[in-house]
């Protein structure tokens, strides 16, 4: 059925994240052969080899470890049990019933050739006067045993389907929702590449391990058994023949198996190179004309194209000599054991033409899933090591979220006590639960207070000192300073991507960790640089921003953003599909359109950051009178680089080096003569 | 198609000869094995007393045959997969090589994404493909003719019940496949969205936790993923027929062999049919069936890799559609450039929307030339027409004095060096990458190159200097040293003409303004194109050009400019009285 599972195969999945194959290896216990390349050295492809100096070569090789440790044997239970056989227990058990089934029929089928051979052929012949009812009937009984057969086999494959679709399901399901909730830090610690490579492939380990590997050794233990029975019952002397023969079989499977999957890793890591050397030369394309370094690329891709092919070439020759080795054996012991059943036949070991018949058949049936059993072996491993990788992802620790502070839309009533309503009204208001079990209500105001903060994104190291700042309510606040100085830093921790490690942070008042995580975010309106867009309309993208907004909303947003002019001249306007992260627009209609998308939400405080860089000033101009208009009388927190977007701030912050050196409106740091003012001036040698 | 990717096979198209001939012993050895069975058991066990010179006879004749049909079995295994691992290895090649040639506006058309795709999983498939064509195609059918032939031989009346058979498991699966083998397809779609889910969710996590989205990210993973299991579990109930459907085909066949044959034999006495050819019917019955189940599995999967060879063929037919003139100019006299009416427009041959449109600029060599011009007034695409990345729609390019298209284009592109706003570094040493420019540049070209890039000091600050290992996509150095080293690799090129598309933007004013410096007083004879969104990065230029919606809106001076041209006056007095911006390098 091997064809049948290619079939499954999704061929367009993206490229894997090579980095990771080798590994995938290196989890097993299995060290990766250097590359004979240039190429293919540079590719730095083990992350363990990861320093400041190139890889050296790596000393021999061993072949794949394959030792259940205690660890697999956990891993394995946990799948196994957790996903498996806990929430499909009936069904398994209806699984394993079927199973039984089957291989009793197909015993059943050898057995009767036997019967049919010793107890109709043989006496019929003789008989004078041949009466076939006797045979009818036995073959009618064992036609209701093959419809049997036909029915429970039916039914296994029925029942697999949704159990092994449902597991994946299952699995897949869990670790999406799981990875909702990580925190941030876990996406700046692993790549991108990295967390996708748990959707891809290692649930495509996984598939494999549970729609083929699963059923296909527990069917082949249990044929191993109702046909070891069988054949004992046909006679005793053969059946340890074909033991003596099975014990050959798999010693000469062990060994080419392990050379050929010792090139299999090989091909593996190969096939990694070539496929990330592409990855990154194709993505660099433009830069390799630019260059006319074509000559180069193709020489160099050549490279590792060919230990691709060499090492491709030895794997699967191996792979696809072990096939007939194993067919032919079969054929081989066909010939044994016929010689020997012969043998103790003329010996008169009491062993009948029957006997040898349908134990000719049964010792097929015992061989088969024999060497079945050893194949799957290898695929465990692999899939053990793919789930071990998923459970990393499961086992990652959730976004901690304490705050029992939410946020609800509140009337003002006449004696100026808040009220809660479902109702929109531009009024939003905290709700915390106080001491005699009610709830208070505090108005949000956009007032946000940093006391004494201190934060690393790791311990050893602080990227914010002592950073102290308060925002009045519908202030726009402007940070501005170097690159790393730490702007957008102080808006991750406001809005709770990120813990202070000291100090506290306050927003109304109320301290920011008290506050329940989604609903702070969604008093904050968060505009980044970096403009993520998904697949969909325009529409839907701008409508990410409030779900339930209607078209004139999403149209007003876009308006205000100064989107609304490009939008329309799109081939479908509004309708028009975006793919591939927005590909088709240009980086500043992607900065307008993240700009309409939080618009539309209206939140009652926002943070731009950068996000307006790639606009060009005469837009950007346009686009903030908008934004001002919107933000009338709420907190705004800009961070830029360009004078022209922070000039009519409220208050500016100027960092540097993590820490606040000065802080006022623009004609207040001018007076001071400082470091804004020497950047304003453009006077730069004063300050190198 | 199929020719042109089959032709890929080259040098190994001995090993596709070879294997369907080995093939075809193993089989033919393989199908003899029952026969002789059946010898073995008539003339051997079932005579009185038995046979035992008749049975070790037969025996070890099926012995021999194992083990010649086990070692013509090895070659064809060795044949198919020197076969298929070179036809892969060779399709790369070709695509990779092909890719090579494209221009800009090839690669445009292709996403890079897809460009992988097609290079790595397509490839995989048509490869896996050919191992099977070569393999199950030649060896289904030739079993089924042999066991036929032997069925036959032995006894035709009972080979009706196969011929019967066998057109009724064929209709079967061929009703079952073209069901199922639809939804299989839509389902790869469906994961393709799955994928896409994810991917974008990782990729704007920040997005969707600021909008406090994951529910609806959660939501719609979830209806992606049970779409796929929905189709999957359509797609495999009807598939799960398959096999019952095999077996009533086989159990029938079976139990009327037995009842036909049982009686044959006692009917004729045994002269007609025996006990040991009764049984070798069974294994002939097995051979056939199995062979056309195999056969059914591999037209579905070589129907599925045609998509994969229709996606490989587009790269190799792909038109690179800019080429060598024949007589190239091999010499570029200097940097001075002249656009005559040129228009531009992405669509081919022009029928669509025009990008730029009557360009006419005269440059002297050596002059610095600032571009100004709003989002997406076509600055990249104005400049990206010099080194001849994309040609011209109309009208015409010269660069020192010659038609840009009459030039070899590795000459040109070495004296024009652009130095591109979405700039990619490589996993590489620092060195490595530099050498991009020249490559046998020695350290002190590498080391002037990056002083003038305002480069030099950040690498040596660096514990390990130009030999600084950077990761691929340089996603080790900040933004503002990427954009300085690409610089200084373009300058290592010493081209005659510079072109600087945005290429300062992360880089901060003041060491902008003295790379600027640098430029002018060490490379006084290049022409240098400024492309910036600051007027401080093109104040000085000899000339500005001030682009709006593909037109030259203003030539001239700064102060000219500023005297006459609206659009430069306005985006002046926005930047005005910032003489620089904040985004500096720490430290």
């Amino acid at each position: 059925m091997a064809n049948k599972d290619n079939m499954k195969k999704v061929p367009n999945m993206p490229p894997r994240d090579e980095k990771d194959v080798p590994n995938q290896f290196k989890d097993l216990g299995i060290e990766m052969p250097q590359g004979k390349s240039a190429a293919s050295r540079r590719m730095r492809v083990n992350p363990t080899l990861r320093g400041g100096h190139g890889p050296g070569p790596r000393g021999g090789h061993r072949g794949p470890k394959m030792k259940m440790t205690d660890d697999i044997k956990a891993l394995i239970k946990r799948l196994i049990w957790g996903y498996v056989v806990k929430p499909y227990f009936a069904r398994i058990v209806l699984v394993i019933l079927c199973i039984i089934a089957s291989a009793v029929v197909s015993a059943a089928s050898g057995i009767f050739l036997g019967k049919l051979i010793d107890g109709y052929i043989m006496p019929l012949a003789t008989a004078v006067n041949p009466d076939f009812s006797g045979l009818f009937r036995a073959i009618m009984v064992m036609a209701g045993v093959f419809l049997l057969g036909i029915i429970t086999e039916w039914l296994r494959q029925w029942l697999m389907i949704t159990l092994g679709q449902g597991v994946l399901r299952d699995i897949r399901n869990s670790m999406f929702d799981h990875m909702q909730s990580l925190p941030i830090k876990y996406f700046d610690t692993h790549t991108y590449g990295k967390v996708m490579s748990h959707f891809t492939n290692d649930t495509d380990t996984l598939r494999q391990l549970i729609s083929m590997t699963i059923p296909q050794t527990l069917s082949s233990m249990i044929t191993i058994v109702v046909v070891f029975v069988s054949m004992v019952s046909q006679s005793f002397w053969l059946t340890l023949v074909v033991l003596a023969f099975v014990a050959f079989m798999l010693f000469v499977t062990g060994k080419i198996g392990g050379v050929s999957s010792k090139f299999f890793v090989k091909q593996q890591y190969s096939l990694a190179v070539v496929n990330g050397y592409i990855e990154e030369m194709i993505s660099g394309q433009k830069v390799v004309k630019v260059f006319c370094h074509e000559e180069t690329a193709k020489r160099e891709f050549d490279e590792c194209n060919d230990e691709l092919w060499e090492n491709a070439t030895t794997a699967n020759t191996l792979a696809s000599v072990l096939m007939p080795i194993l067919g032919n054996m079969g054929n081989f012991q066909y010939a044994v054991v016929a010689i020997a059943g012969g043998a103790l036949a003329v010996a008169g070991a009491g062993i009948t033409l029957g006997n040898i018949a349908a134990f000719l058949q049964l010792s097929r049936n015992f061989t088969m899933p024999v060497t079945q059993l050893s194949e799957q072996v290898n695929s465990v491993i692999m899939a053990m090591a793919g789930a071990g990788r998923v459970f990393q992802l499961l086992d990652a620790e959730s976004e901690i979220d304490d705050g029992e502070v939410t946020l609800v839309n509140a009337v003002e009533n006449a004696d100026g006590t808040l009220a809660e309503t479902d109702k929109r009204t531009n009024v939003w208001a905290w709700k915390c639960p106080n001491a005699a079990g009610g709830y208070d209500y505090t108005k949000l105001t956009g007032h946000v207070v940093l006391t004494d903060v201190d934060f690393g994104y790791t311990d050893e190291r602080r990227v914010l000192h002592n950073i102290n700042l308060f925002a009045e309510p519908g202030q726009k606040v402007a940070f501005v300073g170097a690159t790393g100085a730490g702007k957008t830093t102080i808006t991750n921790l406001i809005n709770r991507f990120y813990d202070v490690q000291e100090g506290t942070i306050t927003y109304d008042g109320i301290p920011v960790k008290n506050i329940k995580k989604a609903d702070l975010r969604r008093s904050l309106g968060i505009v980044l640089q970096d403009v993520n867009l998904f697949t969909g309309t325009v529409r839907e993208n701008i409508r990410y921003g409030k779900l339930d907004a209607t078209d004139e909303e999403i149209i007003a947003a876009a308006k205000l953003a100064n989107a609304h002019g490009f939008i329309s001249m799109l081939p479908d306007g509004y309708d028009t599909v975006l793919s591939g992260d927005g590909s088709g627009l240009s980086q500043g209609q992607r900065q307008l359109l993240a700009i309409a998308r939080c618009a539309v939400a209206d939140p009652p405080v926002m943070i731009l950051d950068e996000a307006t860089s790639s606009i060009d000033t005469r837009t950007e101009a346009l686009v903030q009178k908008g934004m001002d208009q919107l933000m009338q009388g709420r907190t705004t927190f800009v961070i830029a680089h360009r004078l022209s977007t922070v000039q009519n701030s409220d208050v500016i912050m100027v960092l540097e080096n993590g820490r606040i050196i000065e802080r006022g409106n623009h004609d207040e740091l001018i007076e001071q003569k400082g470091k804004y003012y020497q950047l304003y001036t453009g006077n730069f040698e004063e300050v190198e | 198609m199929i020719k042109r990717i089959a032709g890929a096979i080259r040098e190994f198209k001995v090993y596709v000869i070879l294997a369907p001939i080995f093939v075809g012993l193993e089989v033919f050895l393989e199908v003899l094995t029952p026969y002789l069975m059946a010898q073995l058991l008539d003339k051997g066990i079932n005579v009185p007393g038995g046979d035992m010179g008749q049975i070790l006879k037969y025996g070890l004749l099926i012995a021999a045959c194992a083990l010649v049909s086990l070692i013509f079995g090895a070659c064809c295994g060795v044949a198919t997969s020197r076969a298929s691992a070179g036809f892969a290895r060779n399709l790369r090649h070709d695509m990779y090589h092909k890719v090579q040639e494209y221009s800009f506006a090839n690669i445009d058309k292709f996403s890079t994404a897809s460009i992988v795709t097609r290079l790595t999983s397509d490839v995989n498939n048509v490869q896996q493909a050919l191992m099977t064509i070569v393999r199950v195609l030649v060896r289904c059918p030739l079993m089924m003719i042999f066991a036929l032939f032997f069925c036959l031989r032995i006894n035709g009346r009972i080979t009706l019940i196969f011929l019967c058979a066998v057109p009724v498991l064929a209709v079967g699966l061929f009703i079952l496949m073209t069901h199922a083998h639809p939804i299989f397809e839509r389902v790869f779609k469906k994961y393709d969205r799955l994928n896409e889910v994810v991917e974008e969710d990782l990729r704007g996590i920040r997005v969707v936790k600021s909008f406090v989205r994951e529910d609806f990210e959660r939501n719609k993973f979830k209806t992606a993923s049970n779409d796929i299991f929905h189709e999957f579990v359509t797609a495999e109930r009807i598939l799960s027929f398959n096999r019952p459907l095999m077996m009533v085909c086989m159990y029938t066949c079976q139990l009327l062999v037995y009842w036909l044959g049982a009686q044959i034999i006692v009917n004729s006495g045994g002269t007609e049919m025996t006990v040991g050819t009764l049984t070798s019917f069974m294994s002939y019955a097995t051979q056939l069936l199995m062979s056309l189940m195999m056969l059914s599995h591999v037209f579905v999967m070589i129907t599925m890799s045609k998509a994969s060879a229709v996606r490989i063929d587009e790269i190799l037919t792909e038109k690179g559609d800019i080429q060598n003139p024949a007589d190239p100019v091999m010499e570029v006299k200097d940097g001075s450039v002249k656009f005559k009416n040129v228009n531009f427009g992405y669509g081919r041959t022009g029928d669509g929307r025009l990008c730029l449109t009557d360009i006419n600029l005269d440059i002297a060599s050596g002059q610095t030339i600032g571009i100004i011009g709003g989002t997406g007034s076509s600055k990249s695409t104005l400049v990206q027409l010099i080194p001849r990345l994309y040609d011209v729609t109309g009208g015409s390019i010269e660069v020192g004095g010659v038609d840009v298209r009459d030039y070899d284009m590795t000459v040109l592109r070495d004296a024009v060096s652009v130095v591109l706003q979405k700039n990619v570094l490589f996993s590489g040493t620092l060195k490595d990458n530099l050498r991009w420019g020249k490559e046998d540049a020695t350290d002190e070209e590498m080391i002037h190159a990056c002083q003038l890039a305002q480069a030099h000091d950040f690498i040596s600050a660096m514990p390990e200097g130009y030999d600084t290992f950077i990761e691929q996509g340089g996603s080790n150095v900040s933004g503002g040293q990427k954009q300085r080293i690409c610089i200084a690799r373009a300058l290592l090129k010493k081209p005659k003409i510079l072109i600087l598309d945005d290429s300062t933007s992360a880089v901060d004013t003041a060491t902008d303004a003295s790379i600027r410096r640098a430029f002018r007083e060490e490379i006084p004879d290049t022409t240098k194109f400024i492309i910036a969104q600051r007027i401080s990065s093109v104040q000085e230029a000899d000339k500005i050009i001030v682009l709006e919606n593909g037109q030259v809106n203003g030539f001239g001076t700064h102060d000219e400019l500023l005297e006459n041209n609206e659009i430069y006056r306005e985006v002046f007095m926005s930047q005005q009285k910032g003489g620089g911006d904040f985004d500096g390098e720490q430290g």
